[in-house]
């Protein structure tokens, strides 16, 4: 019989999930685990710079791969550091373990040196935690942890070790858990079948109809599924943030991104419709606007695996509470077997609307002559450069929203970024992660100067690990998002927006060892992104300044309905 | 609206701070709290009254059985149950009001568990109106401390709540 001690178990019972790499940063509470991965040579560790980054690279690794992202942490602050990691995984529902190392357990409680109570700092930000009490416990445990991360609505588990349960002296058997039974926690797959058939008989009635798709199609594996049943419909598709790719951005029948700086024609048809059959979304506020003024004629048929999500802010006429996947291959069944389909004429007309919408060509911009360079020229010459296959990460602010708008995305997975939390210095490290996911892939993150120096010093990771990510740092020297926000509701008065005192970016990251490039001019932006991303092993940081009063339109006018949008600095509904 | 909301979860450690920390989270109210082991020692009853619209209620309870240590739980208020709480009260009670203090506890079908010359301990059990009623009838000035276990309940009839 194989005995094995707590850091031994752990590293095997992560073998049995799968595992393959972990993101990491080592410290007293760990060091028995640490140990353990040196003498195991299966797992791959990344060693990150600040523990946020290995949460994000975690999560990159996870949001790309649909497989679980694996972190390990040592106690107090280094388990506090992945907070907004862990938090940025919770709110896009992305799965992820946290191993959290703690103080052993006859200290816990007495204020001993880096201890924090991991579990109660974590709770509201994680799908559930275990907390280590004897070694022997671990491979349950683990086997667990991974299948709450990865089933029903997706989230983070973290897992706390105290650091007498990892002890090499102390020594246990190795037992493969079984599969796993909670009695108190079995997702729902499978949709009603009533409720589909309802669902499919509503649309079928519809003669405006439009499917919003959000986050769920993308970590439900459902895009296929998704663009037959669009294709089966005819009708208008618009997605949310989190579910860019899902249908492709180049498809016939998208009307682009809804919400707060979604197109004209995607909230104008939302508005006007009369039925929206919403595919794992959650009708959030960016989306919605003014819930009392939501959409006032459409019946909502929302398909969500967790049932919290239907009715929380708009009331659902049809819920459908199951699995993305499997409750569109049943919708497909059953459309299957209709007779009469959709009526043609009403969605002609229809699309004849929509087709009206999509001339006003919202996304259009103007650049004047000796004017800077537009953001949206970057976005638009990276999409061309790329050829629109590139794996896309984003910061949050206007590069965000600009890379949402005009990067044209293809499929599912390869759009990352934190739509609910929001957390800026995400787009680096999640980079990183899909990268180690998948390094023949080009990677790019599109970030902004005030991002990037969130997590700048991953930097240093990617040298050690030879990531050859592109990064298009949009520079226009200002917190864009909020400055556009004091442009326009606090009468251009920009309180800490400015960032004066910028680095000189293509001097730091050469001082990291990569390739820095700086552009200024539109002229020369295609030859230098040409020339960046044939540097294909290195990483190359491209410091694009940028016109610094440029805003993010459309967007939408608060405490509106949908169609109630902002076009431009002069131009309204 | 008032609810009752009794949970059947894991009796393991976190799982009560899980609950509590939801309601604080999602600014949710609660009025009332108590949990004890079942007599599955491995199951815990959880019982707590809240209130809000119908809207609010069917998101609390929605968000109750996301925890992953909630195996099942039912809002009492939506059907015929028998609710029950118990408050132990030390009454001032001295002179005249000695006497009417004692008839009120029997009129009430309280019992006086410990007595010294100027003071009164009652145990009172019932639904929370009653309870209430009775600290209203003996009047404000004479009450010295009141404890109160929180609501406990029950479904009427067949009905159940168990795994």
């Amino acid at each position: 019989m194989e005995l094995l001690s707590g850091g031994d178990l752990l590293v095997r019972s992560l073998e049995a999930e799968g595992v393959e790499q972990i993101f990491g940063y080592p410290g007293g509470s760990v060091l028995h685990i640490y140990d353990a991965l040196y003498r195991h040579k299966t797992i791959e560790h990344f060693l990150v710079r600040h523990e946020q980054a290995a949460a994000h690279m975690a999560d990159g690794y996870a949001r790309v791969t649909g497989e679980v992202g694996v972190v390990l942490a040592t106690s107090g602050p280094g388990a506090t550091n992945t907070i907004t990691g862990i938090a940025t995984a919770y709110m896009d529902s992305i799965p992820m373990v946290i191993l959290s190392g703690q103080v052993p357990g006859h200290l816990v409680g007495e204020d001993a040196f880096q201890e924090t109570d991991m579990l109660g700092v974590s709770r509201p930000v994680v799908k559930h935690s275990f907390a280590v009490k004897s070694a022997d416990e671990i491979p349950e445990v683990i086997k667990k942890a991974f299948y709450i991360a990865n089933t029903g609505r997706k989230g983070p588990v973290l897992i706390d070790l105290p650091k007498n349960v990892t002890n090499p002296a102390d020594l246990f058997e190795y037992k493969q858990p079984g599969k796993v039974v909670m009695r108190s926690y079995n997702p729902v797959s499978r949709g009603h079948s009533g409720q589909i058939k309802k669902a499919v008989d509503e649309i079928l009635k519809a003669k405006r109809p439009i499917i919003y798709s959000g986050g769920g199609v993308v970590q439900g594996d459902s895009s296929e599924l998704l663009v037959k049943l669009v294709e089966k419909l005819g009708c208008p598709i618009t997605s949310t943030l989190m579910g860019l790719g899902a249908y492709p951005c180049g498809g016939d029948q998208f009307v682009g991104m809804l919400g707060m700086h979604g197109t004209y024609e995607a909230n104008m048809a939302m508005h006007h419709s009369d039925v929206i059959l919403a595919v794992g979304a959650r009708f959030d506020d960016r989306v919605t606007n003014n819930t009392a003024k939501f959409c006032p004629d459409a019946t909502i048929i929302h398909i969500d695996i967790d049932p919290a999500s239907i009715s929380k802010t708009i009331s659902a006429d049809i819920p459908i509470v199951g699995s993305v996947h499997q409750v569109l291959t049943d919708m497909l069944v059953q459309l299957e077997k209709v007779k009469d389909g959709i009526d043609d004429e009403a969605l002609k007309s229809w699309w004849g609307r929509v087709k009206e919408w999509q001339v006003k060509d919202c996304l259009k911009y103007s650049v004047a002559d000796g004017e800077k360079m537009k953001p949206q020229q970057v976005v638009e010459t990276l999409c061309k450069v790329t050829n629109g296959d590139a794996i896309v990460t984003s910061d949050v602010g206007q590069h965000q929203m600009f890379a949402a708008q005009y990067y044209k995305f293809k499929r599912p997975r390869q759009w990352i970024n934190s739509g609910g939390l929001g957390t800026m210095g995400f787009g680096l490290p999640s980079a990183m992660g899909a990268q180690v996911a998948y390094p023949n892939e080009t990677v790019v993150c599109v970030t902004g100067e005030g991002s990037i120096q969130m997590n700048i010093q991953e930097l240093s990771t990617c040298l050690q690990y030879r990531l050859p990510i592109k990064i298009i740092n949009i520079n226009n020297q200002s917190l864009g998002m909020v400055k556009q926000w004091q442009d326009m509701q606090y009468d251009k008065r920009h309180s800490h927006s400015y960032m004066e005192s910028l680095p000189d970016f293509v001097k730091l990251v050469e001082a990291y060892g990569h390739v820095g490039m700086r552009v200024d001019h539109f002229s020369d932006l295609e030859a230098a992104m040409e020339e960046c991303f044939a540097l294909k092993d290195r990483l190359v940081f491209m410091d694009i300044y940028v016109d610094p009063n440029e805003h993010v339109y459309p967007m939408s006018i608060a405490g509106g309905a949908m169609k109630d949008m902002i076009l431009s600095k002069t131009e309204r509904t | 609206m008032r609810r009752i909301i009794s949970i059947l979860m894991e009796n393991e450690p976190g799982a009560l701070s899980r609950i509590v920390g939801l309601f604080s989270q999602r600014g949710y109210n609660i009025d009332t709290l108590t949990v004890a082991p079942t007599d599955d020692e491995t199951l815990s009853r959880l019982t707590l009254t809240t209130s809000g619209d119908e809207r609010k209620i069917e998101q609390i309870t929605k968000q109750l059985n996301k925890l992953i240590e909630v195996a099942k739980l039912v809002d009492l208020s939506e059907g015929a149950h028998v609710e029950r709480e118990l408050m132990l009260v030390k009454l001032k009670a001295t002179g005249a009001q000695r006497a009417e203090i004692k008839r009120t506890v029997d009129i009430f079908r309280g019992q006086i568990i410990d007595v010294t010359p100027a003071l009164y301990t009652v145990q009172l059990v019932g639904d929370s109106s009653k309870l209430d009623a009775f600290v209203d009838s003996v009047g404000e000035a004479s009450v010295l401390e009141v404890v109160r276990s929180g609501v406990s309940g029950i479904g009427r009839g067949d009905k159940m709540l168990a795994l």
